[in-house]
């Protein structure tokens, strides 16, 4: 026998008719369904955003770079009870430059970092002063935009020059051209020889906020701080590795010639860190992601109480229908037809939601990325595709026992319902 | 439709057989005999009255001639095919095929136009295109002399003008029966003239079954066989030899008439 059913596209009429009926409370219904969907589109592309941002950070670093710093690394920050029981020297660097017994390494350029006074004329700005190598902005891969940066032969001789950065070249010299012009840090002259180029970024501390001297001036000029044999101490060593598959061996070349040179025994704890700059990435994906993650569940609980209002809604109208649905059982609407009538309505309720709420997400992150500046929320198709079936499935989900409800009506007592 | 005529093609001109149909309900701890045994058949073209006071089980009796409801015992053959054992979606098969529903209320749907409320059974028919709905709904329509309020809503339209789309709405499907349950009453008796006026017609002029299930002896006369109810059995079964004649236009009157 000829298969009788209602159409869908009728079913969907039928369904936007009813929802047009009642447009207030249809609009009022969808609201916890959007309010859902622009958070987790909003929520989910700032976490993207952050994420890309972290990443491109750390890529600014310089590629193949490992971190040797002092003390141990307890639970991801330095403990203050194992702060540098042995700093590193100068000596130490010098150790890992030794292609027999470290192969695996390339460059290594130590770095003397403090925060000093920096000032020019009757301007002055707390800067992070470092002393490095040319070997520096080698490893980072760091070019200066104006000017030049200095040379071995500076950093041999004790010269007093210094690149800056440019948040550095912009707070003291304002519409001057600092090359050439004379800084004082610390109350010591430098001749300013270059601007570096801008890392951009803010977060933890500028990097263009820097000023870098040769790590030979900082040494003897501006910080002293020597070892009891007389080394001079270093902030930190960056190594780089000759590639990115030799940058496990690199570590641990380093950490077995600095375990001899700090006289560790056997079984002690290495009383320095190497970093591996791919690690620092991996923690701060894991950081962001479960970010991302938390930040979608709590959109995703907002869904599900936009669900339960749908629900509700659909509650109140089948009640409220009871004696159209038995007219429409009478006039022949089988079991399917009105579970079909009212679990669209349900779901188109949920997708015209989810649809306004895409659009407010996607302009919920581009407002979170003209305030944030630094970062850019990147709505992607991904988390469009998972809000646009989320909410489906929320409306088919919460539709479902109303519609079932309205389904079993029975037919008599449906029409006597008053 | 060829197994019904297969089943009891003998019979094919009673439309409507029960045989010692029996209803109980259950209301809580107490069990309610609406019908005990209610035996009847209606011939194909008859216009037949179903009377008695409120608890005579005529309500019960119309929901199972409906296809709303299932008898307790008994048999229920509509067309000599047997409903009285059929599953929900089954029934609601018969009732958009075979029966015709009008209401004292109407239940027309308030915010569709009367051509879309004469669609709805169609739709349900699985007529999926909208134009022949359309056709078939407006030839109802005119068949009830309502060719010139296709788009009105109910509210735009009198009590009788609703029943009367109510009406198209029971023909649409071209059904067996056209079962109507207190038509009249809520209708002042200009109105009520108005719907008896048609369903005489269709009766008359269509050949159309009609059941109507009334407790208004005045209405019941414009039929031409009064079968009374009490108790849940049927007490009476008389024939109305001067039907009672309603007029398009006037109130409802007495007038000889063939």
């Amino acid at each position: 026998m000829f298969k009788k059913t209602m159409s869908l596209l009728e079913a969907i009429r039928t369904a936007l008719r009813s929802l047009a009926a009642n447009k207030l409370r249809s609009a009022l219904t969808m609201l916890g369904i959007i309010i859902g969907v622009a958070a987790v589109i909003t929520l989910l592309a700032v976490g993207q955003g952050v994420e890309s941002f972290v990443r491109a950070q750390f890529e600014s670093i310089g590629t193949y770079v490992l971190f040797v710093i002092p003390g141990q690394l307890e639970e991801g920050l330095p403990s203050a009870r194992n702060r540098s029981p042995h700093p590193l020297t100068m000596g130490d660097a010098r150790a890992l430059q030794d292609p027999i017994r470290a192969p695996s390494v390339q460059r290594v350029a130590p770095v003397l970092q403090k925060s000093a006074r920096a000032s020019y004329r009757k301007k002055e700005i707390i800067a992070q002063i470092l002393g490095v190598t040319p070997d520096y902005f080698t490893i980072r891969n760091w070019p200066a935009v104006e000017g030049r940066l200095f040379t071995e032969e500076e950093v041999a001789g004790h010269t007093r020059v210094a690149t800056i950065g440019t948040l550095v070249r912009d707070r003291l010299f304002r519409d001057i051209d600092p090359i050439g012009k004379t800084i004082r840090i610390n109350n010591v002259p430098f001749k300013v020889i270059g601007v570096m180029e801008e890392k951009g970024g803010g977060g933890f501390g500028s990097e263009d906020l820097r000023v870098f001297v040769p790590i030979t001036t900082a040494q003897t000029r501006l910080f002293r701080g020597r070892t009891y044999r007389g080394d001079y101490v270093v902030s930190a060593i960056l190594v780089s590795a000759v590639s990115e598959e030799a940058m496990e061996d690199a570590a641990q070349e380093i950490t077995q010639i600095l375990r001899e040179r700090h006289d560790i025994r056997y079984l002690d704890e290495d009383d320095f860190t190497v970093i591996n700059q791919k690690d620092l990435i991996n923690i701060f994906g894991d950081i962001t992601r479960v970010l991302t993650i938390f930040l979608g569940a709590i959109a995703a609980i907002s869904l599900i109480v936009g669900g339960i209002g749908i629900m509700n809604i659909m509650l109140v109208s089948v009640t409220e229908r009871t004696r159209e649905i038995g007219l429409r059982k009478a006039v022949g609407a089988r079991r399917r037809d009105i579970l079909l009538q009212f679990l669209i309505e349900a779901v188109i309720l949920s997708l015209i939601g989810g649809f306004v709420g895409i659009m407010l997400g996607v302009a919920g992150a581009f407002l979170v990325s003209q305030f944030a500046g630094d970062f850019q929320a990147r709505v992607t198709i991904e988390a469009v595709a998972l809000a646009t079936g989320f909410s489906a499935a929320v409306g088919l989900f919460f539709g479902i026992y109303p519609a079932t409800r309205a389904a079993r009506l029975h037919p008599i007592e449906a029409l006597r319902y008053e | 439709m060829s197994e019904i005529m297969e089943s009891n093609g003998s019979n094919s001109e009673i439309v409507i057989r029960l045989e010692n149909i029996v209803k109980i309900y259950q209301m809580g701890k107490v069990q309610v005999h609406a019908l005990r045994g209610v035996s009847l058949q209606v011939q194909r073209g008859d216009m037949i009255a179903i009377m008695g006071p409120s608890g005579s089980g005529k309500s019960t009796l119309m929901n199972i001639i409906g296809a709303l409801d299932t008898p307790t015992s008994g048999r229920y053959l509509l067309e000599g095919q047997d409903v009285s054992r059929l599953n929900d979606d089954q029934l609601a098969e018969i009732r958009n095929k075979r029966i015709g529903f009008v209401f004292q209320n109407f239940n027309l749907l308030p915010r569709l136009t009367a051509l879309e409320q004469v669609e709805l059974p169609l739709v349900y028919a699985g007529v999926f295109s909208r134009r022949e709905r359309r056709r078939r709904a407006q030839e109802a329509l005119e068949r009830v002399g309502l060719g010139d309020r296709l788009h009105h809503r109910p509210n735009e339209l009198s009590g009788g003008q609703q029943q009367r789309v109510a009406i198209a709405r029971a023909l649409v499907n071209n059904p067996s029966i056209i079962l109507a349950d207190e038509p009249t009453g809520n209708l002042d008796s200009k109105s009520g003239a108005e719907v008896m006026y048609i369903f005489q017609h269709l009766n008359q002029e269509q050949g159309i079954t009609v059941v109507l299930v009334t407790h208004e002896p005045d209405i019941a006369r414009h039929t031409r066989r009064i079968v009374y109810l009490r108790d849940g059995l049927i007490v009476g079964d008389e024939s109305v030899l001067h039907p009672k004649v309603a007029m398009p236009g006037g109130a409802l009157y007495e007038a000889k008439h063939r």
